[in-house]
């Protein structure tokens, strides 16, 4: 009998936030609980991975498959290739790391502690599905129900502006969700048209869209996803949300399920409409590069950390959506890695700026000044937190970056030297930052900053060890990665890039 | 004359490139990985190992970088009882990254070129390290200062025995960390926060050619390796040439202080001073004449890109010693000494084959005699409470006879002087410089003077004249265990040029850089050496009567000048150009795209939400009480906006 391990994954902490909704209200209970089951399912998860996935064959694997609602051609189909099981590898790591580090955070909010890592873990459950779903209908579903999770966590347990914050990304979410539906619908419509409905990928793959249907459903996927990653310039959701969420919450927000804007492009918009993609990929290129580039100057101009951050990742989503447009192997692969090691660098500044706004309960840049002397450890792991950002060699961040610029390379030199220009501008943000808070003359309050403590030691160390091991041992996720890009490359029908001068294997002994 | 005229456009279409053909590393050479290991051992335990590694971090910092330099003595006598054609080997250690058609190893390449760096960069960041011991003895971070210092001589080694660009890219921003984090060791104070942020920076607009570099040469060749690229280079077209000799001449300049990315050296005296002498003196500033050097295979099918280097290298050697002229800073004077001598590596290596060996040549000299000043000047900080400024030194002589002596014959080998090595591997520069055009001559021949002059000065201001000594300020000699680095640097500064004796270094080199070429002098060579000698004691003429010669020196440099001091002392304009042509056009579209965010494009997606909402007031209603039960609705309207599409679609 084969296991189920993509449900089994998904539904423990889905069940895990029901039960913690029933537990009565002891603050103590529910970290402890949310942090065990979170655990459990990244072992359930990494058991899965290890025993029933071959990362050398391509398409789907650890396949579930039973009918749902058959009028509609909608399965209950989960599968995962090497894309979707890296970002559910993702979501299963970050998960249990962002509830260790929000241990008090569902305190102060407007519900009990039981409710904010109940909603912690639907998330988890929610996104492990969306990254699984081999079923449009299914995706779509799951994809909507992510935004209530993370609407009452950024409105329930956000800051000052929590209120204004979850309603505009909730409206903003709401709009790309609709254009999503248009395109549902569209689908319904030509999969009827050609033998029956369904709504299944891998029968969806094999019917031939003509080219101006094709190209509007692309729309509709395409804007929700870039709405969701988010580029330029559908992004000024992400800085509001980031500022007013707690630092946990932006970690789910903008390591996981901005994620699923970027994956969706490559399974759904890729994958589906192979011609749209071509079709649309020059002026994708160029609001891609717009997002590397103005998100990194944004991010200069900023003097609240959250919102800087919130700007990195406008930049880094945009080198993301870069590397998945530019259609060559090292393009879709470092893409795919960098969603990873975005996610690790992402949620390692989060939090640990997070610490250090909670020392001092103010996030602006301006208030700091010499944390360093005081707290060295925290200055220390702020900075390997910052170089990742920067993709500093030897930092996982940097193999994803060099692969989609020399991927964007070989498809368009001059986005590629603009796109490159990303690397000086994130050296500005990144070290400009920490000389404000971390050097100079400790201003007064500084000076009493108390160093990390343990469990905020045991929320980073996992991050930076990530961080540094895949900055030398990326291959034991392109492993995985590259047959799927592969796969996905070969469907939208494109051919590898060749050298233009060849090194002969009697050239090179 | 005429025939030298011709020569001013390099022929380089007589050159060829050698191409990378290592063996595979066996016997005692498989141990070359320990080389890089054990200072990365070191850097990770002092630097995870916290406050309880405090009292022997000192000494395991110290012993790891000699372990290497034992390691790579044993390695070098193995390569010297070979023959040169097997000189070339190489130890796979695993892959980095394979995808597409592109695959990038770790790899260590150890041939004659690594060979001496690795001895440069062991041998001097041992001695620097020990120094370090005394230097550093009363600060409260010592032992994170050798975790940092072991930090660096790791990247540095892995940015010269890698065998492929992308991992000599590892060891470059690598180095670059190690002297961001460096500089700014004290970084509760401003200047030196700014000056470690501004070094980073500014070496990474210089690795912009570095990162484009690996892309053309994976989208050229499908490989970034050196073996790949150099054996698919003569098939390559000249344009993919000059670009590539143009990129990796941007990155060179970044890491190199080179004009026009020259302005993070001066600022990047605010690190302690054994890091100025290993990093900003005898090791990472001179990656960029490795890099030129290491990439022979490149440039010798670019005529332009080599001019290019050479004009760099002249442009710079010039623009350095001009700035040293002006410096009262004695660490200023000698970076700015640093630049220009740079400038001399660049120059020769620019020449292609003919000059290569003297480029790497003088690269050891100059790593001897400037680390050894540069040391000589900590320890007379040292002395004078952390006093820098020359105006407050003065008979020093006396006081530090160790320092003065050590420091005298650096002194005597920077400006050239027979028979101290650099009179050996400049002169060789410049004789080289001449065979190319007599206009790098020239210019080459000047600096030795200005050289010369400035270095002059140094000594006059430090050492002799009168006291100028600040009140409180009791010169003493430094402790043995920063002095015996100084004497060891002082002999090597002194007997550095046997390495010339019977052309070895260029036959050491000739299987990286290929044989030497010869070339056309306007007169025999030991006249130019004696017109070079000439020129230098009118260097030293001059400084000895604008500052010896029984002159008082004031307390303050003098107001009322000429425009061209005036200049020297602001570094030619080059902050002054960054600033105005990048960091205040920078600031304001910093400044406009905020605006442009926060009201036309944040305008634009609010207009989305309010689209959803059906009000153009949604977004801004949501802080008003009934928020959630109007987010609620908004949720709830579109799953049954499903619901009905679906019951539509059923139907």
């Amino acid at each position: 009998m084969t296991v189920p391990w993509l449900t089994i994954t998904a539904v423990l902490p889905l069940l895990g936030a029901v039960a913690l909704a029933l537990l009565p209200r002891r603050a103590a209970l529910a970290p402890k609980a949310a942090l065990g089951l979170s655990v459990l399912a990244l072992v359930v998860g990494v058991a899965g991975a290890l025993t029933d996935y071959d990362p050398d064959a391509s398409g789907f694997q650890l396949e579930e498959q039973h009918e749902w609602i058959p009028s509609l051609g909608a399965w209950y189909s989960l599968g995962v290739d090497g894309i979707g099981l890296t970002l559910v590898l993702l979501t299963l790591v970050l998960t249990p790391v962002v509830i260790l580090a929000s241990w008090h955070d569902g305190d102060t909010g407007r519900w009990s502690s039981n409710a904010f890592f109940a909603w912690m873990l639907a998330l988890e459950g929610l996104a492990v599905g969306v990254f699984a779903a081999t079923d449009v209908f299914l995706f779509y579903v799951l994809f909507e129900a992510t935004l209530i999770p993370i609407y009452f966590l950024i409105g329930g347990f956000g800051g000052v502006r929590r209120s204004y914050a979850a309603v505009k990304f909730l409206l903003v979410s709401l709009f790309g969700g609709l254009l999503m539906l248009a395109s549902v619908v569209g689908l319904y419509t030509v999969s009827n048209g050609a033998g029956g409905p369904t709504y299944l990928l891998e029968d969806l793959a094999r019917i031939d869209i003509d080219q101006t249907t094709g190209r509007l459903l692309f729309l509709g996927f395409f804007i929700a996803f870039a709405v969701k990653a988010p580029m330029f310039p559908v992004h000024t959701w992400l800085p509001d949300a980031a500022q007013a969420a707690t630092p946990g919450t932006s970690v789910m927000l903008v390591s996981v399920l901005d994620k699923i804007g970027t994956f969706g492009m490559i399974r759904f918009c890729l994958g589906l409409f192979p011609e749209a993609s071509q079709w649309a990929s020059p002026v994708v290129i160029v609001l891609a590069v717009v997002s590397v580039l103005y998100g990194a100057i944004l991010a200069i101009g900023q003097d609240d950390m959250r919102r800087l951050i919130a700007y990195t990742s406008v930049s880094h989503f945009g080198f993301i959506v870069l590397g998945i447009f530019v259609l060559t192997p090292q393009g879709g692969a470092g893409s795919t890695l960098y969603m990873f090691n975005h996610g690790l660098s992402t949620a390692a500044l989060f939090l640990v700026t997070g610490m250090l706004i909670q020392r001092h309960r103010s996030a602006l840049i301006s208030d700091y000044g010499g944390v360093q002397k005081a707290a060295p450890v925290l200055a220390g792991m702020f900075l390997v937190a910052g170089l990742s950002s920067l993709s500093l060699p030897g930092l996982s961040p940097f193999v994803s970056e060099i692969l989609v610029l020399v991927g964007t390379f070989r498809e368009s030199v001059v986005a590629a030297v603009f796109a490159v220009l990303g690397m000086v501008l994130a050296a500005l943000y990144i070290l400009i930052m920490y000389q404000r808070t971390m050097n100079g003359p400790a201003r007064a309050s500084a000076a009493t900053t108390p160093d990390l403590g343990l469990r905020e030691r045991l929320v980073l160390s996992p991050l930076l060890v990530l961080i540094v091991l895949l900055g030398f041992f990326p291959q034991l996720l392109l492993d995985v990665i590259n047959p799927a890009v592969e796969a996905t490359l070969d469907q939208v029908g494109v051919s590898d890039p060749t050298p233009d001068v060849p090194v002969t294997a009697e050239e090179v002994p | 004359m005429s025939q030298l005229a011709v020569r001013v456009i390099p022929l380089a279409s007589g050159e060829v490139g050698v191409p990378v053909v290592p063996a595979e590393a066996d016997g005692l050479l498989s141990l070359v990985w320990l080389v890089v290991a054990l200072p990365a051992l070191g850097a990770a335990v002092l630097l995870l190992g916290g406050r309880r590694t405090d009292p022997w971090g000192h000494l395991f910092g110290c012993a790891m970088p000699i372990g290497s330099f034992v390691v790579g003595l044993a390695a070098f006598a193995q390569l010297l009882g070979r023959d040169a054609e097997e000189r070339q080997v190489r130890q796979a250690l695993w892959t980095w990254l394979e995808v597409g058609d592109w695959q990038a190893e770790f790899a260590l390449l150890l041939d004659p070129l690594s060979m001496l760096f690795v001895l440069l960069i062991c041998g001097v960041g041992s001695l620097i390290h020990v120094y370090s011991v005394g230097y550093m003895a009363h600060d409260a971070n010592r032992r994170r200062f050798f975790g940092q210092l072991n930090l660096f001589v790791t990247a540095m080694l892995v940015l010269v025995l890698a065998d492929d660009y992308l991992g000599v890219f590892l060891g470059w921003e690598g180095v670059g960390l190690a002297s961001y984090l460096l500089i700014g060791f004290w970084a509760h104070k401003d200047s030196a926060a700014t000056a470690a942020k501004k070094a980073f920076i500014v070496n990474r607009v210089g690795d912009l050619g570095m990162s484009l570099a690996v892309m053309l040469m994976v989208a050229t060749f499908g490989t970034s390796s050196f073996a790949g690229v150099s054996a698919a280079m003569p098939d390559a077209s000249e344009g993919t040439a000059t670009a590539l000799g143009l990129l990796l001449l941007l990155a060179a300049c970044g890491k190199s202080a080179q004009v026009p990315l020259q302005s993070w050296l001066l600022d990047a005296m605010e690190g302690p001073t054994p890091v100025s002498a290993l990093i900003h003196a005898a090791t990472m500033v001179t990656a960029g004449v490795y890099l030129v050097v290491r990439s022979s295979f490149v440039y010798a099918f670019t005529p332009t890109a080599e001019t290019a280097v050479v004009v760099v290298g002249l442009v710079t050697l010039l623009v350095g010693a001009i700035i040293g002229c002006a410096k009262d800073d004695i660490k200023k004077a000698l970076a700015g000494s640093t630049m220009s001598q740079i400038g001399y590596m660049m120059l020769a290596a620019g020449i292609g084959p003919a000059g290569y060996a003297f480029a790497i040549f003088h690269l050891l000299t100059h790593g001897f005699f400037k680390a050894g000043m540069f040391l000589g000047a900590g320890s007379v900080m040292h002395a004078t409470d952390d006093d820098v400024d020359m105006r407050h030194y003065g008979a020093l002589r006396t006081a530090m006879p160790v320092t003065f002596a050590t420091f005298a014959v650096g002194y005597l080998a920077i400006i050239g002087f027979p028979p101290f090595s650099g009179f050996f591997s400049k002169d060789r520069i410049i004789e080289a410089a001449f065979g190319e055009g007599w206009i790098y001559g020239t210019g080459a021949l000047i600096g030795a003077g200005i050289t010369a002059f400035y270095m002059t000065r140094v000594m006059l201001l430090t050492f002799l004249g009168s006291k100028r000594w600040r009140d409180g300020v009791h010169p003493h000699e430094s402790p043995r265990v920063m002095t015996t680095p100084l004497i060891v640097l002082a002999v090597l500064s002194l007997v550095g040029g046997v390495l010339i004796l019977g052309g070895w270094i260029t036959g050491w080199l000739e299987p990286v850089t290929g044989p030497e070429e010869p070339h056309d002098l306007f007169v025999s060579p030991l006249v130019l050496t004696g017109i070079i000698t000439l020129v230098v004691l009118g260097g030293v003429a001059i400084g000895w009567f604008t500052y010896g010669a029984g002159r008082t020196i004031a307390d303050y440099p003098p107001a009322n000048v000429r425009f061209a001091t005036r200049a020297a002392r602001a570094d030619l304009f080059g902050d002054a150009l960054n600033e105005a042509v990048f960091m205040r056009p920078g600031q304001q579209l910093t400044k406009a795209l905020l605006f442009v965010d926060d009201k036309i494009v944040d305008g634009f997606v609010n207009g989305l939400a309010a689209l959803v909402g059906g009000s153009s007031g949604a977004a801004r209603r949501a802080q008003t009480g009934f928020v959630r039960t109007y987010a609620l609705t908004m949720l709830g309207g579109a799953l049954i906006t499903v619901v009905a599409t679906l019951a539509v679609t059923l139907t």
